[in-house]
């Protein structure tokens, strides 16, 4: 079980894969659930921060925004082929009723001889719980 | 959740509260226990409480807890007043199996089974970030996308008898590739012709048991110790966008609100964007099958190099796992179209429907169900009877029963390895602890899932396979 000083932790959870992830306040709590996606398929420590890509996504709540956040990982592994290294500038903010993030991910791309592990096809809203009081936590199951 | 034991092997969820039909769960006392444990019984009940639900909502013997849907779920959905939801297709859209027959036996492969699977391994592509080998322009991805199997075979990969012997023929002609966002279509284009990761496999196997021999003649299946080969896999990262983009615009659509699991959102059948969505998930189910039968021809043509000739390795069936389709069925002594969903669950039609092709139509529909790495898989018959039982459906699968992270605290990839090499069966693999997390003892007996499946009537035993080779992605 990893430790919770590296910001998440997975929970068993019979059919996929859950985990929470924590920070000191919402963006660090995002920050670090999209290590514990990466941790799914890649080993972050072995992939260099070579090349950026700017991430921008909204939403209509919290959870549609963590999920559309999360994705970016999986959309930017399948088209280009990258691998996530750090999450960076990671800002959120409420417009109306609109959310809004803006990110920095860093990171390399696929290369033969770098091992990818498991498969994860998609984030899920099961069981997701988002808490901003104190202590910022996120809790998320992915399918696997 | 009270259940009802009202047969053998069938459980009933009465109708109460909002649902509008009774739910039925197809288990033994065995696979019962594990969908006790987790959110199956449910979800199912929530199903059941969906507008435009028909009859019953089905789980099948091999269900487990999904997302919104059970996974093993069959429901059908009036075309007036019913709904479709991307949650009651899956996210990996027409995962599913194909099985090719061959004319050799595991003594004419075994002094050169590693050779074999080490030569599928270079030319299929498999594993995590792993592309294809073929860069696709938007437009050709749009036309694969429209046409499904018919396009690979029409740029040389396998032949016009594999679309017979494809579910759907190998094409949605519903498919609108138009439909699909800008990023579906960028995840589709590395990803054409690759295995992916995770639960998917190839497998050489070799028969190991026939129960039905005149069934499984017509499936081309002769004697014991033949080899087959199984390809298991799905739309890759295009279909997961679409389910995703869908299931984003629902909840923008209609909202978040008086659904007990956001996982259920929806669309009115009849609605632009119900129909928009049956075009794209159409559009994912022929990149799919197209997946398939590319990978089908490099397979065989790995087995003409090495084995100097592929002669008669012709496909028995390939079959979807996770889709939503348009088709007639009896509901309450009337026939009529409904859109069935079946998320986890196989199409079993049996003799007569003019959905299957004309060789196995007298016979009913070859449905095939995989194990999990290592273990047998199933090749069954589809029947009559589970037209009235459960739309026409079976159950698809092993369904995980243990997180990868507990599969990979207790297993390790080197010791299965060497466990299967005990067994005869050879592995490789794109990395050690996706091994790992794949072990067999982390899914459910397949064993226990067809022998409900085979007892309840919904899907007949033919023949057993079991892997002498394994290729995980």
């Amino acid at each position: 079980m990893p430790k919770i000083s590296q910001g998440f932790k997975f929970f068993a959870h019979p059919a996929d894969a859950k985990f929470q992830a924590y920070g000191g306040n919402l963006e660090e709590a995002f920050q670090n659930a999209a290590y514990a996606l990466a941790s799914l398929m890649w080993d972050r420590d072995r992939v260099r921060p070579k090349m950026g890509y700017p991430v921008a996504v909204e939403a209509r709540d919290l959870k549609q925004l963590l999920v559309s956040f999360l994705e970016e990982v999986l959309y930017l592994l399948d088209s280009r082929g990258f691998l996530l290294h750090s999450v960076d500038e990671l800002t959120i903010r409420r417009e109306g009723d609109r959310f809004l993030l803006r990110s920095r991910f860093y990171g390399d791309h696929f290369a033969e001889g770098l091992e990818t592990f498991g498969d994860v096809k998609a984030i899920t809203y099961h069981d997701m719980l988002i808490k901003t009081d104190g202590q910022a936590m996120v809790q998320v199951v992915v399918d696997v | 959740m009270e259940l009802k034991k009202i047969g053998p092997y069938t459980y009933e969820i009465a109708q109460h509260g909002d649902m509008k039909v009774p739910a039925i769960i197809y288990s033994s006392q065995n696979l019962l226990e594990g969908v006790r444990k987790d959110l199956t019984l449910k979800q199912a009940r929530n199903v059941a409480c969906l507008p435009g639900i028909q009859r019953t909502a089905y789980v099948m013997p091999d269900a487990h807890q999904g997302y919104g849907f059970p996974i093993g779920g069959v429901a059908a959905f009036d075309l007036e007043d019913g709904i479709i939801s991307p949650g009651g297709v899956g996210y990996d859209i027409n995962c599913g199996v194909r099985l090719l027959r061959t004319e050799y036996s595991a003594e004419d492969v075994k002094p050169k089974l590693r050779q074999l699977l080490a030569a599928i391994c270079r030319e299929v592509p498999a594993g995590v970030g792993k592309a294809g080998v073929i860069r696709l322009s938007k437009r050709i991805l749009q036309d694969v996308c429209a046409k499904g199997a018919e396009w690979a075979v029409e740029n040389g990969y396998g032949t016009k008898s594999d679309l017979e012997r494809t579910e759907e023929y190998g094409r949605m002609s519903s498919a609108d590739p138009a439909v699909l966002s800008p990023r579906a279509i960028e995840r589709g284009i590395p990803q054409l012709g690759t295995l992916g990761a995770g639960n998917h496999f190839l497998e050489i196997q070799k028969v190991d048991e026939i129960y039905d021999p005149e069934t499984a003649r017509v499936f081309g299946l002769q004697a014991k110790g033949q080899i087959m080969v199984m390809i298991h896999c799905g739309s890759r990262g295009l279909g997961h966008q679409v389910a995703s983009d869908y299931i984003r615009a629902m909840e923008n659509k209609a909202g978040t609100g008086g659904l007990p699991d956001r996982e259920l959102v929806n669309a009115p059948i009849r609605s632009a964007l119900g129909q928009e969505y049956y075009k794209a998930m159409s559009a994912a189910v022929n990149f799919a099958f197209a997946n398939r039968q590319m990978i089908a021809h490099w397979v065989r043509e790995v087995f003409a190099k090495v084995l100097g000739s592929a002669e008669g390795m012709d496909q028995v069936y390939d079959v979807c796992h996770n889709v939503a389709k348009f088709e007639r069925h009896v509901i309450h002594g009337q026939e009529r179209k409904v859109c069935i969903h079946r998320k986890g669950a196989t199409r079993s039609f049996g003799p007569g429907r003019a959905e299957i092709p004309e060789v196995y139509r007298d016979k009913g529909q070859p449905v095939i169900i995989p194990g999990s790495m290592g273990t047998a898989s199933y090749i069954l018959l589809g029947t009559e009877a589970a037209e009235q039982l459960s739309f026409g459906s079976t159950a698809h699968g092993a369904g995980r029963v243990m997180s990868r992270h507990e599969a990979r605290r207790r297993f390790r990839g080197e010791q299965i390895k060497q466990d299967l090499a005990g067994k005869g069966i050879e592995l490789q693999a794109t990395s050690w602890r996706g091994v790992s997390e794949e072990a067999s003892q982390a899914y459910k007996d397949v064993d226990e899932v067809v022998r409900v499946s085979h007892e309840v009537g919904i899907g007949r035993l033919v023949a057993r396979v079991v892997p002498v080779g394994v290729m995980k992605g």
